[in-house]
């Protein structure tokens, strides 16, 4: 139990400092904190007139997105640049992955160049890992791989849900949707087990993942567990995140027909009245309002997507200059 | 041909005659001169070896390697296949249809002799493609290809795509006397390739292939075998269901074989998470997970189908061990791991992971050197007995390995082109020191 039970670490107390950020399932519950933290110091930079600060002066942070995004690249895009970094941004077309260069060697070559971290978002889960494992002196941080994993997203979620709720200690927060191939629900899953809070899985059983859906629950993370009926998931809920539903599932066999996933999985008015009173909405984005979402909810007063994306910015800052300088310190 | 060449005080296991003692072993002229205990004469020039400690058996038999050639030759070719065979201590190797050109008609199984002949020694078997271009939808000319040769029929690397085209191969090669192959996947329930579903794909985020792909076309196949006859031969069998099936369908006596690969019989799913194995559900992701040369098709299965697997390997439901030998580049495994090529590269390491089953006593050695001998000769058939036996006076087939040998896998060293073994800096237990081919040295390792 190297992760789920991580000892604490306490202040002043050195540790080997992190290189690469690709999921949550190696974060203490103490480092998890100590980075929300500093992302709270973040956000006070982001409210300034003059949203800029020199700590990342000299550095060179490489976006390197390998498939669609608006809010995740724009959003470490702007970290880099509010802390004085020089972030270049190097997409699918027009880069030289276009006419077949392989990602090793494209990372190979950007690393030759002296980048100093690369942020990665791959249509392929593990293309982070397998930077990691191939770069030596350039960091890499996972801003999305495939159906795997999504570390900055669920930080993000963890410091919101921290800064409404206190503490994530014994929170219930109820997950819904397409768990299966959701790398945000995944993340998910990982930081707030290991901040105490207990994770319910709520979505049709064609998106689980099978050995969840069997078990009930996975031996990695005791307090994640498995409900397949919203209602009785959302009773008593302190957050409930609904993930996106991809048209294509229901195209590809996976579901009957919207209409129906509407009708069993959409986080509506009626059953957030199940929650707890004043209970999160959470969604990462880009929403599909009236199908996992009403649309009434999405733009309410329970709905905390904007915060969401705001504290994305100073979390990445956060992380960015962790990462960068090798310290927690705030700037 | 060779100079005469004598074993001295090995133990010699021939599964042919069930033979097995202390004694020495005379090759001349390119035949087994003579064998056992018996004193005789040495001829002049004769090479002698002390085998005191060793095993020597007939040469192994892989009945499933991917030489790749033609079309492949970055991956490998017939001469560096068989190269490696000879390393692994194989005299006989029957190389996959799925090339470019496919293996559909006599004039790539003639190229493929020349390539074999001027190679070396070790025997090239090729089986041919069940259907033209391996696309599913018409019989090859199964006649003029058993005809140029080949051992079998396949269209591997693909199951036999329908039911109908299944049967109508069954009937046709059986009645020329030969096995039809298949490669049980059922492409509709695996959506991804190379990790078992179940703890560990769900870890990573990729798409499991679950054991229920094999079994429901192993069903199929033995359903279609018990209509239309012929023999069917279950390629890569690694599934406990799958097996299960195997076995009930040849206690019901139809013509079903089966065989198993090194891998499958020694890895788990584990392997995908990096560390060799070692990784568990409650460990952090290492930088070495996604581990792409443990990728393969299909893939290494949880601990409870390996450990049904070796059960059914020791018990004769898997009559054969095969390496599947899927030899690829530096590039194709060096990509994210749902990019990669699947397959590994087995033919210098089968022996030595094999015999960690020996050590640990869950086979015993008489009835692994069956399974790398007499099992896969008697899959192909009579007309390839003499492949795998002793016998005096049959060409000489032999392979002379230490069981107790311990040595690192060095991938970088091997004689094949693919180095894609996820093994690369394991210790095994057993090395192959001579191999012998048609009474040709075919690799040499005593010196080293």
């Amino acid at each position: 139990m190297t992760t789920r039970a991580p000892a604490e670490t306490a202040p002043g107390t050195s540790v080997a400092p992190r290189r690469h950020v690709l999921d949550l399932d190696d974060f203490s519950a103490g480092e998890i904190h100590a980075l929300l933290d500093s992302a709270e110091a973040m956000r006070e930079v982001l409210g300034r007139s003059i949203k800029k600060v020199p700590s990342l002066r000299g550095k060179v942070v490489i976006t390197l997105f390998l498939e669609p995004s608006t809010r995740t690249r724009v959003s470490f895009e702007q970290a880099g640049k509010m802390l004085s970094a020089d972030v270049i941004n190097i997409g699918g077309a027009g880069s030289a992955a276009e006419k077949g260069e392989s990602l090793l060697n494209t990372a190979l070559t950007l690393q030759a160049m002296h980048a100093d971290l690369i942020v990665i978002r791959h249509p392929h889960s593990g293309a982070p890992y397998f930077l990691a494992r191939n770069l030596t002196s350039t960091a890499v941080v996972n801003a999305g791989d495939g159906m795997h994993a999504h570390p900055t997203q669920a930080l993000l979620d963890l410091m919101t849900m921290r800064r409404h709720l206190g503490s994530l200690e014994g929170a219930k927060v109820v997950i819904v949707g397409d768990v299966l191939h959701s790398r945000v629900a995944r993340s998910n899953a990982f930081g707030l087990a290991t901040s105490g809070a207990s994770v319910v899985l709520c979505g049709p059983p064609t998106m689980m993942p099978l050995d969840l859906l069997h078990a009930g629950r996975t031996p990695s993370l005791p307090n994640v567990t498995v409900e397949p009926d919203l209602d009785a998931a959302i009773e008593g809920a302190d957050v409930v995140m609904t993930l996106r539903l991809q048209s294509e599932r229901q195209e590809a066999g996976m579901l009957p027909s919207l209409r129906e996933y509407t009708r069993r999985w959409q986080v509506n008015e009626a059953r957030m009245s199940l929650a707890k009173p004043g209970a999160l909405l959470m969604h990462p984005g880009p929403m599909n309002e009236g199908v996992e979402i009403a649309s009434s909810l999405a733009h309410g007063g329970l709905a905390q997507i904007e915060e969401q994306v705001t504290n994305g910015v100073a979390l990445r800052m956060a992380l960015l200059y962790q990462l960068l300088t090798g310290t927690e310190e705030r700037p | 041909m060779s100079a005469p060449l004598l074993i001295k005080n090995a133990r010699i296991i021939d599964p042919s005659d069930g033979s097995d003692e202390i004694g020495d072993l005379l090759v001349k002229d390119g035949v087994i001169a003579r064998r056992g205990s018996a004193n005789g004469g040495v001829p002049d020039g004769t090479r002698v070896v002390d085998g005191t400690g060793m095993v020597v058996a007939p040469g192994f038999i892989d009945l499933h390697a991917h030489l790749r050639e033609p079309g492949g030759e970055d991956k490998e070719t017939i001469a560096t296949g068989t190269a490696a065979g000879a390393r692994g201590g194989f005299t006989t190797i029957c190389c996959m249809p799925n090339t470019t050109p496919t293996i559909d008609s006599a004039a790539v199984v003639g190229f493929i002799a020349r390539q074999a002949a001027d190679a070396g020694p070790v025997r090239v078997l090729p089986f041919g493609a069940v259907s033209r271009g391996r696309a599913g939808v018409e019989l090859t000319d199964m006649e003029e290809l058993a005809r140029a040769g080949v051992a079998g029929f396949t269209d591997d690397g693909n199951p036999v795509a329908t039911g109908h085209l299944m049967q109508m191969a069954l009937l046709y090669a059986g009645q020329l006397g030969l096995p039809v192959m298949d490669h049980c996947e059922d492409h509709s329930i695996t959506h991804g390739l190379g990790v078992n579903e179940g703890w560990v794909a769900s870890r990573l985020g990729l798409a499991g292939y679950p054991s229920a792909a094999e079994e429901s076309i192993v069903a199929r196949d033995i359903a279609l075998l018990e209509l239309a006859g012929g023999a069917l031969h279950i390629a890569h069998l690694s599934t406990a269901g799958g097996i299960e099936q195997v076995r009930r369908a040849k206690e019901r006596g139809l013509r079903v074989t089966a065989e198993a690969t090194p891998h499958h019989l020694t890895m788990t799913e584990a392997w995908v998470l990096g560390s060799h194995g070692r990784g568990s559900p409650d460990e952090a992701l290492s930088n070495d997970a996604y581990e792409t040369r443990a990728k393969v098709s299909p893939p290494l299965r949880a601990e409870t189908d390996r450990q049904a697997l070796v059960e059914a390997l020791a018990d004769g439901t898997v009559d054969a061990i095969a390496t599947d030998h899927a030899p690829h580049t530096f590039a194709d495994k060096a990509v994210p791991f749902e990019e990669a090529t699947v397959g590994l590269s087995v033919l210098e390491t089968a022996l030595g992971s094999l015999m960690g089953l020996v050590h640990g006593g869950a086979l015993d050695l008489a009835a692994l050197v069956h399974r790398l001998t007499a099992g896969p000769a008697g899959v192909l058939g009579e007309r390839y007995a003499e492949l795998a036996t002793l016998r005096k006076g049959t060409p000489a087939d032999v392979v002379l390995f230490d069981p107790n040998e311990s040595w690192v896998v060095d991938a970088a060293s091997f004689a094949s082109k693919g180095k894609n073994t996820p093994l690369d800096g394991e210790t095994l237990v057993g090395r192959v020191k001579l191999t012998i081919a048609g009474g040709e040295i075919a690799y040499d390792g005593l010196a080293s």
